[in-house]
């Protein structure tokens, strides 16, 4: 009996091994492949963002000396660019394409009242590390939007971190402190790395693509999305550039 | 690669703990087929055929019906985010959510229909399919004693302001926090911080166990987060936690209150209690009157705030003092809630010929009385009276502070009388606190009401709160109830006892006097006492 005991531990160890060194050999090898940049303009009128009335929170407030706060709805750059569009591949890459989840964290940090970052993304089950800097009380609400993850809310009333993960690709969460309520984020969940986000300069990058044509899209919290189809092959660049009005 | 490793023993254990989503039905004999004749009977009205929460009367409540097609729920045994367990479900179909328009269904439905309808509601969510979902109740333990000490209730306090509680139900729970007017729900209606003064309408349930889950579970759906990675991190201990739920439950009274019909006005020597906080109030007994929303005329109104009012009222021969205290979280009228209040307004159904705007309402409460004391059990329509048979009323507004009486003829009319009674309000942390004082006569026989001791006199209240869109016919109000002046005590109460027990102990004496003489008139016969007897 004993014996048999220890055949079925050698055999489920076996197969984790197995099943680990799958794991790892099918991961794609990094920095190879091609990349997608771009920039995401902005045209149009840009609209007058509401200023943040922090006064309640007077720790928050004292990180903002020169300028009272505003809402990050659309946030267009010094050089017209347009920051927080979520840039992602929606479709093209093979269906028997499996990428495990990254070890390391994304990390969603809560300082002076406001979400560092805004949009960002997330692979299928990695660790979204949310991060209280404030010290003072948030909740953290993951909203349900009815068919793919499950929501969470959780309170956070002091300097520490929760971890979380999402179980399903969807795009996108949206994440929000009901204490404060001009905190908003955006968490786009996938099951690839193949996403980026426009920053401050208004560019992103999506690095690392198997060979393919590919429909990327971009996605905007107030100006919905566009898409755009992209072939690329071997390590090489190609440029998709999207557009968004101001209305 | 350690990661990877540690992946995959994840994966096993995951799957070595599947038996575990056999808790998914510990409830056994479901049937969906039956259980959707019972939902589309009893539910749908309100949960709408498909599950959405948006069935027929549904525009018309607030908070609204669940919606199942997320599988969303607030009142669970699990983590946040997770799903309910069936025993959550049966539990909420049970006992109804308090507060709320779902009524308990346990004397409605039998056993095996409300089983049935579990299976039923569940199919509207994909979740419920998806054996990836650990439905794993949490582990609760038990609340430490000690609970209603002066030390518990002073520790669980520490807690509430520690961790932030009043951001969003306010310094002393009334749900007027700072947050409080920017909640919405998940699918965007706005949402009210619970009043923890009033733990009879929490919608899982008013006990110190349940306010306890609450706050490890947090209301799915709602802004009311999850505090168990607190304890998770040890930045709070279980005991704590128990410590602020009974802290939380010492705000509310004991016991549900009991509506009693009839308010008794004790009679006070020397003057009245004019102030809101006099001391002497705090001696006087209080009556719960609940109100509900007007729905009988246009425009109806089903989203109240007010849920009832405390009366307390003294006299002293000459004069009445009513006492009103009610839980307001909003003192009316306030920009702060301006916004919340268009909320409201898009969000409850109206049946108004334009659709009602947001304004700066004042807050409003109207104290109604006939306008002579009935003879029969004959009084005015509750309502306001009507054209022919109007009510006799004080109204009380916060802005203007001032209470004026008058003649109401029905909801739309209301013709002022010169004299009114004095008032003096509070406003203090979500509850308004008024007094009106009146004299019991005055000259105007016809139209005031004369208060009379030791009469039943017919009272109903009316309350507005201006920042929930309340004025006109939307509005909470009661049905009839009577106000009792006690009758000063006689002198005779006090005389008769001493003069009846003075009239028995003579009577006594005599009795026991007569009997001692005829018995001493035969001693020395020797067999006096024995031939006695047999005469």
């Amino acid at each position: 009996m004993r014996k048999l005991g220890s055949v079925g531990v050698v055999a489920v160890a076996g197969s984790l091994l197995t099943l680990a060194i799958a794991a790892w050999t099918r991961q794609p090898p990094a920095q190879a492949g091609a990349t997608i940049t771009g920039k995401v303009k902005f045209t149009g009128t840009k609209p007058a963002m509401p200023k943040i009335d922090m006064s309640e929170e007077p720790k928050c407030k004292a990180k903002y000396p020169a300028a009272p706060p505003t809402e990050e709805t659309v946030v267009v750059n010094p050089n017209g660019t347009l920051a927080n569009v979520f840039v992602y591949v929606k479709a093209g890459l093979p269906a028997s394409y499996k990428a495990p989840a990254p070890s390391g964290p994304v990390t969603l940090d809560q300082d002076g009242c406001r979400y560092h970052p805004h949009a960002f993304g997330i692979m299928v089950g990695q660790n979204l590390q949310i991060k209280n800097s404030d010290g003072i009380l948030h909740n953290i609400k993951a909203k349900g939007t009815g068919t793919k993850n499950r929501p969470f809310n959780i309170s956070q009333p002091t300097t520490m971190t929760s971890t979380r993960t999402f179980s399903a690709p969807e795009v996108m969460v949206p994440l929000e402190c009901n204490v404060h309520g001009w905190m908003h984020a955006w968490l786009g969940v996938l099951p690839h790395a193949f996403y980026g986000v426009s920053g401050a300069d208004g560019t992103f990058s999506i690095t690392g693509l198997p060979p393919g044509t590919y429909t990327v899209e971009a996605w905007h919290e107030k100006y919905g999305t566009q898409t755009a189809t992209v072939t690329v092959s071997g390590s090489e660049t190609k440029t998709a550039d999207f557009t968004f009005a101001g209305k | 690669m350690t990661n990877r490793v540690m992946f995959c023993v994840t994966l096993f254990g995951a799957a070595v703990s599947t038996p575990l989503t056999a808790y998914r039905s510990p409830l056994t004999a479901q049937d969906t087929v039956k259980g959707k004749a019972v939902y589309v009977k009893w539910c749908a009205g309100c949960h709408g055929d498909t599950g959405a929460g948006d069935g027929a009367a549904a525009p018309a409540m607030l908070p609204r019906p669940r919606n199942f097609t997320g599988a969303v729920y607030k009142i669970r045994t699990t983590a946040s985010g997770q799903l309910p367990t069936d025993a959550d479900l049966m539990s909420a179909i049970d006992e109804g959510l308090p507060g709320s328009a779902m009524p308990a269904w346990k004397a409605r439905l039998s056993e095996a229909e409300r089983r049935d309808v579990i299976a039923y509601i569940k199919t509207f969510s994909s979740f419920f399919a998806d054996t990836s979902q650990h439905i794993v109740p949490l582990g609760f333990g038990k609340e430490p004693g000690g609970g209603t000490s002066a030390q518990a209730v002073k520790t669980g306090r520490s807690f509430y302001d520690s961790i932030g509680c009043r951001k969003c139900h306010g310094d002393q729970g009334r749900g007027d926090g700072p947050s409080a007017p920017t909640l919405k729900d998940d699918a965007g209606f706005p949402i009210f911080a619970a009043d923890l003064h009033q733990s009879w309408r929490f919608r899982g349930g008013g006990r110190t166990e349940d306010i306890y889950r609450r706050l490890r579970t947090g209301l799915d759906g709602t802004p009311m987060p999850s505090f168990s990675d607190l304890i998770d991190q040890k930045f709070l201990t279980d005991e704590e936690l128990w410590r602020l739920s009974q802290y939380v439950r010492s705000l509310s009274p004991a016991r549900e209150p009991e509506v009693r019909d009839v308010i008794h006005a004790p009679q006070l020597g020397g003057t009245l209690p004019a102030a809101p906080d006099d001391t002497t109030w705090a001696r006087v007994d209080r009556y719960w009157f609940p109100l509900v929303g007007q729905v009988i005329r246009k425009p109806r109104w089903f989203a109240p705030t007010v849920s009832g009012v405390w009366v307390q009222a003294v006299h002293n021969g000459r004069e009445l003092a009513l006492r009103l205290c009610w839980d307001d979280r909003t003192l009316s009228p306030d920009t702060a809630w301006l916004a919340f209040e268009r909320r409201v307004l898009e969000t409850v159904a109206s049946d108004d010929s334009t659709p009602p705007v947001a304004g700066l309402w004042p807050d409003q409460v109207a104290v109604q009385l006939p306008r002579h004391i009935p003879d029969g059990m004959e009084r005015p329509y509750f309502l306001m009276g009507t054209g022919t048979d109007p009510v006799y009323q004080w109204r009380w507004t916060s802005e203007p502070r001032r209470t004026v009486a008058g003649l109401a003829r029905g909801l739309e009319q209301f013709d002022t009388l010169g004299a009114a009674p004095e008032s003096q309000a509070v406003w203090d942390h979500g509850e308004w606190r008024v007094v009106l004082t009146r004299s019991l006569a005055t000259p105007d026989t016809a139209n005031e009401l004369q208060f009379v001791a030791g009469r039943a006199i017919p009272v109903a209240f009316f309350a507005w709160d201006g920042s929930n869109g309340e004025h006109g016919s939307r509005l909470a109000v009661s049905t009839w109830y009577f106000l009792a002046l006690d009758q000063p005590t006689p002198p005779r109460v006090f005389v008769s006892p001493v003069v009846a027990m003075a009239l028995t102990l003579g009577l006594g004496f005599m009795v026991v006097w007569r009997a001692q003489r005829r018995a001493g008139g035969s001693r020395g016969t020797g067999a006096g006492v024995g031939a006695g007897a047999e005469t």
